[in-house]
Order: C-alpha cells, then sequence, then structure tokens
C-alpha cells in the first residue's frame, strides 16, 4: 500500500544521506521524496512516499524517528490531506498538434511556460493522478522531456505543525 | 580565554570524566596527541585502530561508562570500522574521535582522505563531522549524551585538522538541547499494571532476558522479581551473567545453542516476558513457530525493536530498570496473589525440571584428550567470582556460555550482535584497564586469537595481566561443525594447516607462554597462568572435532533441537 509521510528534519549538513541510508539499508521502498526548508529555515520537510504493509511502514516510521535529526513524523494514513505535484513537460509542438497540446492544458489547468518553434515546456500542478493523466494524453505528441517534482502534502483543516 | 581545537576536545573530555583513551596517532591527529602529552587524560596504545575501539568497548561493557576511542584520518578511520559495528550491534555507548583532513581539501581525494562520517553512518547511532572549532563543545556534550542515554550505542566525531588548530572560546555546555532526540525512559505505569496482571495470572511464564538488563544495571530489580513470581529466567548472550547462571530460576541460554530446557520452557510458555531483546535470528529460530502459544510482554528502551521480528501483546516503551522497578513496586501490593501465583506455577516448574533433567547441558568426557567445556568449567571453578571473561566468536564462545557459571553482572564480554572474531583479546585489554585488580580472562579460540594477536604488545607494554585460554582445535571450529553437519564434512578452507607455537609468540612479545594437550594438565596449567604475573597465553590443545551441542539448525524452530552429534 501507498504511504504518505512528512518528516521534519534540521536542516543540516547529511540529513538527507541519513534519510536515503535508512531506507536503502533497511529495505524500504521511496517511491518519491521532496525537501525544502520551512519557514523556520533551521528545520526542513521532506515528504517522502513509500509502500509497504502496516508492520513495514510502523518500522519506517519508528526508524525514522529514532534518527536523532529528526524533528517529527507525520504519517498520513487514514488522514484527511492536500497532496499535489507539479511536472514541467516538454513536449514536441508541431503544426498540426500545437491546438490539441493548449486545449489539454486548458482541461488541466496547465501553462505553456517556454515556447521554441518546435516544442512547448508546459507545467502543471495536481494530485499525482491528474499529473500522470496530463503525461498520458501528452504522451502521443511526444514526449522530449519530463520532470515531476513528487507530491508534497499538508493536513487538512485548521491545525497546523509550525515547529516549536 | 580561547583554546585550539585540540585542548577543547581534550578539555571536553575530562568534563564528561573520561579518564582513559585508546588510540592510534597519525597526521591528522598529531596536534591532539601532542596536548595529550600534558594532559591527566591516560592514553592506550593499541597496535591497531580496530583493538583499540573493542578496547574501548570491552571497558565500556565492563564499567558502563563511554568508552572513547581515537584514530586517524583514512587508513586509521576505516580501521575502526569493526569495532564501531559491534559495540553498535550490541548497543555499546562509546565516542570514537577520528582526524580529518582539513576542512578545505575534504572532497578532494587528499593524502589518506577517506569519507568517515559517510563510512560509518550506517553503524553509529550519530556521528558528525565537525566544520568550526565553535561547534567542537557542543558536539561533544551532545555525542556523549547520544551514547549513553537512551538505546546506547557509539557515536563518531570527525574532527578535521585545522579545526583542532583553530581556536574558540572554551565553555563546556552543561545542558543539551536535542528537540529530535528524546528517549522514553519512563514506563507507561497502565502499562506495568497491566503486565503485572498478565503476570500473575500466567500458567507458564518465562522471563526472556536481553542485553538491556546488562546495560541499565537492572541485576538486582530483575533478580527480584525473577524470586518474587518465581518465573524461569532465560538469558541471551548479551543478558548472559545479567542473572546468575546456576540460580535455581536460571534456564541458561535460549536459542540455536541454547539450552534444551530454555527453548523447550520458551516453545511451550503462555507469556514471554521479553526484557530488554530485540527477538534476534539467532533466539528465535523459525518464527513461524516461536513461542507459539505465548502472550508476549515486550519491554525496550528502543520502540523499533517492538514489533520488529514478532507480534507483541503488550508493548513497554521504557528503560528496563524503571519498568522493572515499577514492576516490583506494584508486586509489592499484591502480595496475596503473588502467593496464589507462586502455587499456581507448581506444574509448570516440574514441567520444566523434567525437561532438564532429560537433556541437562553435558558433554562426554574423555581421558585421553581435552574436553573444550572442560577447560571452560575448570576455568570457572580455579578463577574468583568477580572475573570478567570476554570472548572471541566461534565453538569456544558458545561453549564459554554454556559451561562458565556467571555470578556477577558485566563479567561476560562477548560480540553478539555482529559476531566479530579478534573482538575478546582487546575487550580483555580494555577491561583490564578498567579493573587492574580483577582476573581477565580472554576465551579464544586458534583462529579468532590470530585477528588481533598483535595486543599481545600493549598488554606487556601496560603490564596488563590478562590470562588468555585458547582452545586450540587447529580449526575454524564453528565454520567447521557447519561443513560436518550440513555440507558432508567437505572441509573446504577450515583448517588452518599452520600449526603456530603460540607459547614462542607469547614470549616473542614478553609475555608467558603455557601449553598442554593432557587433560590431567589443565588444573596445573590454569593455576598457573593465574599466579604467574602478566599476560599469559594458555594453549589447550582440545579434541579437535567436538561440536557445539545442543542445536537449532539454521531455519528450524527451537523445539527442533538436535541433540547430540
Ligand atoms: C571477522 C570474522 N570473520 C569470519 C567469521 C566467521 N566465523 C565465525 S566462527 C569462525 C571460526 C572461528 O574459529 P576459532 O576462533 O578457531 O574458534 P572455534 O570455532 O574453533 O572455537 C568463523 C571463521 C567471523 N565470525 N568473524
Ligand atoms: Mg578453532
Amino acid at each position: 500500500m501507498r504511504h504518505t509521510i512528512s518528516v521534519l528534519v534540521e536542516n543540516e549538513f547529511g540529513v538527507l544521506t541519513r534519510i536515503a541510508g535508512l531506507f536503502s539499508g533497511r529495505g524500504f521502498n521511496i517511491e518519491s521524496l521532496s525537501v525544502a526548508p520551512t519557514i523556520d529555515p533551521t528545520i526542513s520537510r521532506m515528504t517522502i512516499v513509500t509502500s509497504g504493509d502496516d508492520r513495514i511502514l510502523e518500522q519506517i516510521t519508528k526508524q525514522l524517528n529514532k534518527l536523532i535529526d529528526t524533528i517529527k513524523i507525520i504519517d498520513f494514513t487514514g488522514e484527511e490531506f492536500v497532496e499535489r505535484e507539479m511536472a514541467l513537460i516538454k513536449v514536441t509542438a508541431e503544426e498540426s498538434t500545437r491546438a490539441e497540446i493548449l486545449r489539454i492544458c486548458d482541461i488541466f489547468r496547465g501553462k505553456v511556460v517556454d515556447v521554441t518553434p518546435k516544442c512547448y515546456t508546459v507545467e502543471v500542478t495536481g494530485s499525482p493522478v491528474k499529473v500522470s493523466a496530463i503525461i498520458d494524453l501528452l504522451r502521443p505528441m511526444g514526449i522530449k522531456e519530463l520532470v515531476r517534482s513528487g507530491p508534497v502534502v499538508l493536513g487538512r483543516g485548521p491545525k497546523g505543525w509550525k515547529g516549536n | 580565554m580561547k583554546l585550539t581545537g585540540s585542548k577543547i576536545l581534550l578539555e571536553s573530555l575530562i568534563q564528561e570524566g573520561v579518564e582513559t583513551i585508546f588510540g592510534y596517532p597519525g597526521g591528522t591527529v598529531i596536534n591532539i596527541y601532542d596536548d595529550l602529552m600534558g594532559s591527566s587524560i591516560k592514553h592506550i596504545l593499541t597496535r591497531h585502530e580496530q583493538a583499540a575501539v573493542h578496547a574501548a568497548d570491552g571497558y565500556a561493557r565492563a564499567t558502563g561508562k563511554v568508552g572513547v576511542a581515537i584514530a586517524t584520518s583514512g587508513p586509521g578511520a576505516t580501521n575502526t570500522i569493526t569495532g564501531i559495528a559491534t559495540a553498535y550491534m550490541d548497543s555499546i555507548p562509546m565516542v570514537v574521535i577520528t582526524g580529518q583532513v582539513p576542512t578545505g581539501m575534504i572532497g578532494n581525494d587528499a593524502f589518506q582522505e577517506a569519507d568517515t562520517v559517510g563510512l560509518t553512518r550506517p553503524v553509529t547511532k550519530h556521528n558528525y563531522l565537525v566544520r568550526d572549532v565553535k561547534d567542537l563543545a557542543r558536539i561533544i556534550k551532545q555525542a556523549f549524551y547520544i551514547a549513553r542515554t537512551g538505546r546506547p550505542g557509539p557515536v563518531v566525531i570527525d574532527l578535521p585538522k585545522d579545526v583542532q588548530i583553530d581556536k574558540a572560546k572554551f565553555e563546556y555546555p552543561d545542558k543539551v538541547e536535542l528537540r529530535g532526540y528524546k528517549p522514553t525512559y519512563s514506563g507507561n505505569v497502565r502499562m506495568v499494571e497491566k503486565a503485572v496482571k498478565m503476570m500473575l495470572t500466567a500458567k507458564k511464564p518465562v522471563l526472556y532476558v536481553g542485553g538491556g538488563a546488562t546495560l541499565t544495571d537492572a541485576h538486582a530489580e530483575l533478580l527480584k522479581l525473577a524470586e518474587t513470581l518465581q518465573i524461569p529466567v532465560t538469558t541471551t548472550l548479551m543478558g548472559m551473567a545479567s542473572f546468575p547462571t546456576r540460580h535455581p530460576l536460571s534456564l541458561g541460554m535460549l536459542g540455536m545453542h541454547g539450552t534444551y530446557y530454555a527453548n523447550m520452557a520458551v516453545t511451550s510458555s503462555d507469556l514471554l516476558i521479553a526484557l530488554g531483546s530485540r527477538f534476534d535470528d539467532r533466539v528465535t529460530g523459525k518464527i513461524s513457530t516461536f513461542a507459539p502459544h505465548a502472550k508476549i510482554i515486550h519491554v525496550d528502551i528502543d520502540p523499533t525493536s517492538i514489533k520488529k521480528n514478532v507480534r507483541v501483546d503488550l508493548p513497554i516503551v521504557g528503560d528496563l530498570l524503571d519498568v522493572l522497578k515499577k514492576m516490583n513496586k506494584k508486586l509489592a501490593e499484591h502480595k496475596d496473589e503473588v502467593a496464589q501465583a507462586n502455587l499456581a506455577l507448581k506444574p509448570w516448574h516440574e514441567e520444566v525440571a523434567a525437561w532438564r533433567k532429560d537433556h541437562p547441558m553435558a558433554y562426554k568426557l574423555s581421558k585421553n584428550e581435552i574436553k573444550p567445556q572442560f577447560v571452560i568449567e575448570k576455568l570457572r571453578e580455579l578463577s574468583n567470582d568477580d572475573a570478567i571473561v570476554t570472548t572471541e566468536v566461534g565453538q569456544h564462545q558458545m561453549w564459554a556460555a554454556q559451561f562458565f557459571d556467571f555470578i556477577q553482572p558485566r563479567t561476560f564480554l562477548s560480540s553478539g550482535g555482529l559476531g566479530t572474531m579478534g573482538y575478546g583479546l582487546p575487550a580483555a585489554l580494555g577491561a583490564q584497564v578498567a579493573f587492574p585488580e580483577r582476573q581477565v580472562i580472554d576465551i579464544s579460540g586458534d583462529g579468532s586469537f590470530q585477528m588481533n594477536s598483535q595486543e599481545l604488545a600493549t598488554l606487556v607494554q601496560y603490564r596488563l595481566p590478562v590470562k588468555i585460554a585458547i582452545l586450540n582445535n587447529n580449526f575454524l571450529g564453528m565454520v567447521r561443525q557447519w561443513q560436518q553437519l550440513f555440507f558432508d564434512k567437505r572441509y573446504s578452507q577450515t583448517c588452518m594447516e599452520l600449526p603456530i607455537d603460540f607459547i614462542k609468540l607469547a614470549e616473542a612479545y614478553g609475555a608467558t607462554g603455557l601449553r598442554t594437550s593432557k587433560p590431567e594438565e589443565v588444573e596445573e596449567v590454569i593455576k598457573k597462568a593465574f599466579d604467574t604475573p602478566g599476560p599469559v597465553i594458555m594453549e589447550f590443545k582440545v579434541s579437535r572435532e567436538e561440536n557445539v551441542m545442543p542445536m537449532v539448525p539454521a531455519g528450524a524452530g527451537l523445539n527442533e533441537m538436535v541433540l547430540a552429534s
């Protein structure tokens, strides 16, 4: 089963290696990982998408917690949360396909952020499912290059974690 | 006043109460060694960095204090890794300081550069690269705190040469602020009460005790709990000596080379109380048949140990000593129930006694050949109650665990988790440094001994009278045993064809060597070794193809023990 966890860590040298090393060393899966500093610059927030049964997920959260640099783990399994991912898609844009590309973009509320005579770069944001859907639709036009950020998530509702 | 990084390091060690460190010099720690000359800290120069770390480990296991080792960058640092991994697997509190090339050269493949933080990350509880001398005192404070608290473990501080030379104002912090590290010490009272209820009503309870009991010095509370409730106690290799092995409630060790009665008791139990143990595969055998009828209570300070390998009915996260105290306190309020519970356990004790009678720990004595088990028994008989025993890894280690009778806590130092051959001699060295007046015995094998035999020099130099008993079967015996049992006696590369003259080896270092191959001389040799000042090697030429029995074959359940070869 797919799980999304946020990990708040000390924004310190080598922390990413510790987290990544923990996953590879213990044979846990990482589907995606995104990381950047929080509003408190001494803390970074990682969003990790992983998979495994309940026992594995319990081990993952416990093992992450055990790292000295880990401040807090938020496991979104069974929680309400907002999940967003961004993709940049460089797609071949011929005379014949330009209109179609723009229409698809429109439907997905994407934007064309770079244009050359033969190519559009499309920016799209949404749930990973939505991002995958636009990629599937653009694929027939010829995707030259693609980058996905991996999802980031926040829990729904007024409660927030700012660090203390 | 401003001090150099090197001086800050030594001052901080003094603030932490460090008296002795084990190490080996080199280019990137030369400043530290220079400052050591005028320092109150005693430095023991081992002959290999691995040995320095094992010695610090032995010192830590024997005393309960944080062991400290130091090595230079590059090869010095890589040599420490086996020692660090050994300590990590057994949760031993330790701080290892490594030199590093100057910060400006890091990443340039400089001479004797190695990515020590990267190399040691998976085998340390935490590690640091110090990049600014201003951080040094705080990092040392944190390192000691992390090493000794929670589930203890080794911490590495990688210290670039320029940071050792740079100066900063020295102020040793008196508090540690780590927002991501807050181990749970206090066991939840409600959970403890539940556990006590379960223990009072169990019909077939067993206490399964691991290294946590040793690490928290919980022996007295453990004894109290076991005696109050009359629950049989089995220990792991790491829990060994935290419960007296000859106590009527003691079942000895469980697991692969555990006693028949311990393994049968665990398999039949209806309540297994795991205390500071982690259900290692050498302990459980096949998981699906491990304690199949038991409810499991698991007390451990490390939440990751709980439910990692087995299902747990009642988890208690906390310091074992704290939890045991709470249990004993609770039990003191329930005298009547305790008396009832004791009565109700009679049939269980009878069942256990029958297993014990059917298959006691035993071996066949011989008149012509020295049986290795016999040597272990004689060593016990002729040594003091507080003698500290270390082991290497192999058959001799298992025989030591099976046949040496441990009376006091922290008297059995052995590499359990990693199983490191070459651990015993330097660990004995460290223990002897900590306790110059006590007997320290390294029970060794001919193979393992040669992995760190260079430490004889250190023993002689510092007048450390460690007694080394080599059970020489001229085999890598434990591997040979597996080849015999599971590979059709194809002894591939387990016979060291070259017989070593251990007496000459001892003498080359200025130590004493004794040898016998006759059972009737064993006692004499041991007595002589104990009476001889300084380090002594006792070489016992033992029956070569003796096997460690009983045995749970790999992949089998604890109830499927092979009883004799
Ligand atoms: C560093 C290391 N290398 C290899 C092993 C694998 N191993 C386990 S026991 C053993 C044989 C040990 O031989 P010896 O020290 O003579 O002890 P014996 O079993 O004969 O008593 C070996 C090679 C190990 N545990 N550690
Ligand atoms: Mg041998």
